[in-house]
């Protein structure tokens, strides 16, 4: 697989994050202003460039013993700053799967 | 059930340790991701949307009560108290921790399962009839077979770094419940003139972005020559198979590419070179294996107790009845489906407490053996008529006795855009709104046999192309579009599906659906007509014109 940083040209169409998994139990990060991860998409670091998309994907990438798959997603930002998911899928990451509690006896 | 031997279980434990270390070291950063990727995909663990995903094989869909035991506890040890049985004869766990993961494999190890060859180019799970071994009329259980060449594929060299991965199904029945000819190879047992037997070989079939329909290759092949014809085909696709495009590295390209008659031309070549070679098994090898497949010790039993008799009276024991229970080689038993699929549900998922209550069952009324289909449902193999009733009544205690297999709501779903990483739209959810839409068992009936299958993205891992209606969920400007096609099939007669017009949106697939169940009802010449062959009739013309004509 290519990596993320070997794509030429980052472009991208809004306010996005890096988001990963967690090596040592998979959950869902985000990468953070202060170079760290967290659970709590409000915690992440927004780019709107792809300059500086690129540059928190490679800073990302390079902490490879904390998350695994980094990569750059989409959000939504409101008036209150508060943070969104940008697209479906992400918001199936960050809020769990769309189909109610798992199957009960 | 089939009792591994000493070499397996020094394998599997010794790829445990091995893996163990692997992700200490991983954990530690001694190894980078890069690294370990391909280490961690040999043991089955892929990362997902929301975590790693852990592949287990349950080779040719047999299991043992302590083996689904062990498969609860590490469903509620190490992950979220449930596990999803797929259509390859696996189960996967959707929330497993790197850190514990040695640890779920060593629970696993210490009842003979595994992880390996789940995943990576390799030669997968080998997969067969869930029924094997108890459906009348088979020509032999074909898990013997689906154990020789699991044994002679597992960790052969040859066959760990293929262009890309491998998948084998076997049947022994006329009708074909392990959808052989959506296989790379697909194998029929029968037998030639002199009572011998052999093999049917198919090659070529698969799903994904380019679904093709095995060919047959070779109208008999005989038992002991059948590893060296399945490695004659394996290195001609070796040599010609594609690297260079991984959309175009399957065998059924190649096949398609070089057409049958040059491709067997090959095969027939390299087949005379290595057909008396130590490849050709001799009696003994089989022997051994059949002796290590041991069946239980039928009773001789009433064709109609009268436990039955009577509990026909009841009509929800007869409308379970009616599709779960099929007949049994052996008089006076039953092979018992369980369902996967009860309504609002995750086709597929299982919780901790059904398995291990599933466990107690299969040790209470079918000698200890459960079985794992590809319709992502469960069975029973081997239970006594007159226990029909009180499994029933224990099954739908448990939430397991929804009276729909084969039925609309028997539905086949990938995980999709819930849990998959590759999906473009959700599968689940489509297929929950599907089941309470027909949830009214009389309705589901009048309909008769209808496969719905669902797929989240191209790759087809639940069989969208095959099903009597498909659905492939694709992406159109960010949101999730649904393709429609009916008309395929993935038994002895398969076929791949034919789309019925432009795609739909989320909200609106059940209507549709709806709708091509309306005008199948309103078309079909006799109630014993089958959607599939109103459609065979019919084409896709009549559905497509009742779908668009208000939309
Ligand atoms: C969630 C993790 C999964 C991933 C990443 C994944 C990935 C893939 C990919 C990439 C393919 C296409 C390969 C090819 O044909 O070249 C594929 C095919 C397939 N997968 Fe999955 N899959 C996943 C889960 C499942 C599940 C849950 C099932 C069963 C419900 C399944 C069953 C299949 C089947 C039957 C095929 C069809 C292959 C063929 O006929 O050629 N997979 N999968
Ligand atoms: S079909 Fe696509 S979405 Fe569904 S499990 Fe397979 S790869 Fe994932």
């Amino acid at each position: 697989m290519t990596s993320p940083l070997e794509q030429k040209k980052i472009r991208i169409a809004g306010p996005s994050v890096v988001t990963a998994n967690r090596t040592w139990d998979g959950a869902v990060v985000y990468r953070t202003a202060a170079k760290d991860w967290s659970a709590d998409l409000s915690q992440a670091a927004i780019v709107c460039n792809s300059d500086d998309a690129k540059a928190l994907l490679a800073e990302s990438v390079a902490d490879d013993v904390g998350a695994v798959g980094a990569y750059i997603a989409p959000v939504q930002v409101g008036d209150d700053g508060k943070i969104e998911p940008g697209n479906l899928r992400e918001q199936i990451r960050r809020t769990g799967v769309t189909i109610g509690q798992p199957v009960q006896a | 059930m089939y009792a591994y031997d000493e070499i397996d279980r020094t394998l599997v434990n010794e790829r445990v340790s091995e893996f163990r270390d692997q992700v200490k070291r991983r954990l530690s950063g001694e190894l980078t991701e890069d690294e370990f990727k391909l280490l961690r995909l040999q043991n089955g663990v892929y990362l997902q949307l929301h975590a790693y995903m852990f592949r287990v094989a349950i080779p040719y869909g047999t299991l043992a009560s302590k083996q689904l035991r062990r498969l609860a506890h590490v469903a509620r040890t190490y992950d979220r108290g449930y596990g999803h049985f797929t259509t390859r004869q696996n189960i996967q766990f959707n929330w497993i921790k790197l850190a514990e993961l040695p640890d779920a494999l060593a629970d696993l190890a210490e009842v003979g399962i595994h992880a390996m060859q789940t995943s990576g180019n390799n030669m997968r799970n080998v997969t067969s009839d869930q029924w094997a071994g108890v459906a009348p009329g088979e020509i032999e259980d074909p898990r013997i077979w689906s154990e020789l060449i699991r044994q002679h594929t597992t960790l052969h060299p040859e066959f760990s770094f293929l262009p890309r991965k491998f998948k084998i199904a076997i049947t022994a029945s006329d009708h074909d419940r392990a959808a052989i000819k959506i296989h790379d190879i697909g194998l029929r047992l029968v037998r030639n003139e002199k009572g011998e037997t052999g093999f049917e070989v198919l090659v070529g079939g698969g799903l994904g972005r380019t679904p093709f329909i095995a060919k047959t290759i070779k109208h008999f092949v005989h038992g002991r020559d059948i590893l060296s014809y399945i490695e004659a085909i394996l290195r001609v696709y070796n040599q010609y198979g594609r690297r260079d495009n991984i959309y175009k590295a399957r065998i059924k390209i190649l096949v398609h590419e070089l057409g049958i008659e040059k491709f067997s031309r090959e095969v027939e070549d390299e087949w005379q070179h290595i057909r008396n070679s130590s490849l050709q098994i001799d009696d003994e090898v089989i022997e051994d294996i059949r002796s290590r497949f041991t069946y239980p010790a039928y009773e001789k039993l009433p064709h109609m107790p009268d436990e039955l008799r009577q509990a026909a009276a009841d009509p929800d024991f007869e409308a379970w009845r009616k599709n779960s229970v099929a007949a049994h080689k052996v008089q006076g038993y039953s092979i018992v489906t369980i369902s996967l699929k009860p309504t609002g549900k995750p086709p597929g998922d299982a919780t901790a407490e059904q398995m291990d209550a599933l466990a107690d069952l299969a040790d209470k009324y079918s000698f200890g053996e459960i079985r794992v289909g590809h319709e992502q449902n469960l069975a029973l193999p081997h239970v006594a008529k007159r226990d029909l009733p009180a499994l029933w009544k224990a099954l739908d205690k448990l939430g397991l006795a929804t009276p729909n297999v084969n039925l609309i709501t028997d539905i086949i779903a990938c995980p999709g855009l819930d849990y998959c990483s590759l999906a473009n739209a959700r599968s689940i959810p489509i297929a929950q709104e599907l089941t309470r839409r027909f949830a009214n068992h009389e309705l589901a009936n009048l309909i008769g046999r209808l496969h719905i299958n669902i797929s989240g993205c191209i790759n087809a891992c639940g069989h969208h192309h095959v099903g009597h209606i498909g659905i492939l969920g694709v992406e159109k400007n960010g949101e999730e579009v649904y393709q429609i096609t009916i008309g395929g099939r993935a038994d002895e007669n398969a076929a791949l599906g034919n789309l019925i017009g432009p795609g739909v949106k989320f909200d609106e697939v059940a209507d549709v659906v709806e709708d091509v169940v309306e005008a199948y009802l309103a078309l079909r010449e006799r109630p014993e007509e089958l959607f599939i062959d109103t459609v065979k009739r019919l084409g896709v013309e009549p559905f497509k014109e009742r779908v668009y004509a208000t939309r």
